[in-house]
């Protein structure tokens, strides 16, 4: 058996389409997870208890079973709910960024944690309310405080976005079962796909390294 | 301008304040000395409702500090500097001074930021602007907190240990800009371990210990004639 250079050529097309697939959901369902998480991550350290147990149930749920059955159980329910099918790309958004959302919710949490509650008694004492403070104080040392895990989270979605392909959806792994079922070049197929994951998530964490860095020599601290 | 009336505060079973009653003058300077652990800072953090009193009333101004409402109210007259300075690190020394008198006073930018430069020039630092609090020493970041609270155009001052987290050659030009103010007039309440600042400055000094005024009257009596065997045994350790 050969590796066959000229059908990986040929498929690549294909696959790059896959791929751009593959990170429009994944930036889409970031943004969600984004949104989500900030919310929710406010509602476990707020005063008010049904929110704190709210969030609680929510990051429980979604941490505890696995993104796979996620994707069916939203492909299947979404109808119910709807009374139209499923849309794939809603389907994949809503469950990567509810999964991610419940990730995102705990750095959030712990980042809000770790800014020293002294700035909380500041904001507040000069006459700011707490939602004042958090918005303009808190959240923004926070939000540079978890960047490298948010870059870790968001590799990890990337990755864990090929789950969709199980409801139909022609992102990069989709396309490559596809490619293999014609061609049955598993080999020459895989290692495609997996090099342009490679290249992916590579690119996401030199860009949060640099993130990371641009913050740093912004704040000086 | 400010009443307290037999004021409690436990944390869980430990009471730290027992019964305070106090009434402070406007334009009056109270320096609040005792040992560490006796309630003072806790005292000082109940007049702006940082810490809620398990009993008792605290009046600020003719406003009884009760619900969020009135106590957001009232923090906006009460202006606090704290002994680990807490400014906002990821902002510059001027928009750490613009940022409340913007999002509480709704102050316009150009008004605000001429106010704060302003209030920099009036603490000596009015170069450091456009730095970041880390870039600066630690006398000067609590003159641009100092500055920070003034923004606000508080009528009462509430200092919590000014300069304790301070190097001792810094000291001086933080109690510099409290020596100023005090002579303009600023009603203020300073918790110190600064006995010759207390006596230079104070009208009244408090004596504060296990959670209860001591001994309280001019900073020189109660410096030179303490009646309490308590406040003898303090004034000694710490004179």
């Amino acid at each position: 058996m050969e590796f066959n250079f000229q059908l990986v050529q040929d498929s690549l097309p294909l696959l790059l389409l896959g791929a751009g697939i593959t990170i429009k959901i994944t930036a889409l369902s970031v943004i969600v997870g984004i949104i989500i998480g900030l919310f929710m991550g406010i509602a476990r350290i707020v005063n008010i208890r049904i929110f704190r147990i709210i969030a609680a149930i929510y990051v429980d749920f979604f941490r505890g079973t696995p993104l796979l059955v996620q994707i069916f159980l939203v492909y299947f329910a979404l109808p119910l709910l709807t009374g139209q099918r499923s849309d794939p790309y809603v389907a994949a958004i809503s469950a990567c960024g509810l999964n991610s959302g419940a990730y995102v919710t705990e750095i959030f949490r712990s980042g809000i944690q770790s800014i020293d509650k002294g700035q909380m008694e500041a904001g507040r004492s000069l006459g700011m309310t707490w939602t004042q403070t958090m918005r303009y104080i808190i959240i923004p040392q926070a939000f540079k405080r978890v960047i490298p895990q948010l870059g870790n989270e968001f590799i990890a979605l990337l990755k864990d976005s090929s789950l969709v392909s199980v409801i139909g959806f022609e992102e990069l792994t989709r396309r490559g079962q596809l490619i293999i079922a014609k061609t049955y070049a598993s080999v020459e197929i895989w290692t495609c796909v997996a090099i342009i994951y490679l290249i992916m998530t590579l690119s996401i964490s030199r860009f949060v390294a640099y993130l990371e860095w641009r913050f740093k020599t912004d704040d000086k601290h | 301008m400010i009443n307290i009336k037999d004021l409690y505060k436990s944390y869980g079973k430990v009471d730290v304040l027992k019964g305070i009653d106090l009434d402070i003058k406007e334009k009056e300077v109270v320096v609040i000395i005792g040992p560490s652990g006796s309630g003072k800072s806790t005292l000082l953090r109940c007049m702006n409702y940082l810490e809620e009193p398990t009993k008792g009333t605290v009046c600020v101004d003719g406003i009884v500090l009760d619900g969020e409402a009135n106590i957001n109210k009232v923090r906006e007259e009460v202006g606090m500097v704290f002994q680990r300075f807490n400014l906002f690190p990821h902002m510059t020394v001027l928009q750490n001074i613009m940022l409340a008198p913007m999002k509480v006073r709704h102050m316009a930018e150009d008004e605000a930021k001429k106010e704060a430069v302003r209030l920099l020039t009036r603490v000596g630092l009015a170069d450091k602007a456009d730095n970041y609090p880390t870039q600066l020493s630690g006398g000067q970041q609590q003159r641009v907190a100092i500055a920070r609270a003034l923004a606000m155009k508080p009528k009462v001052m509430l200092f919590d240990e000014p300069t304790s987290a301070l190097d001792p050659e810094m000291v001086g030009e933080v109690l510099d800009v409290m020596r100023n103010l005090a002579e303009e007039g600023m009603t203020m309440v300073i918790v110190t371990h600064e006995m010759g600042f207390a006596r230079e400055v104070g009208d009244r000094l408090l004596f504060v210990d296990q959670g209860k005024i001591l001994e309280q009257g001019a900073p020189k009596d109660v410096f030179e004639h303490p009646q309490q065997e308590r406040t003898k045994l303090f004034l000694s350790k710490v004179l």
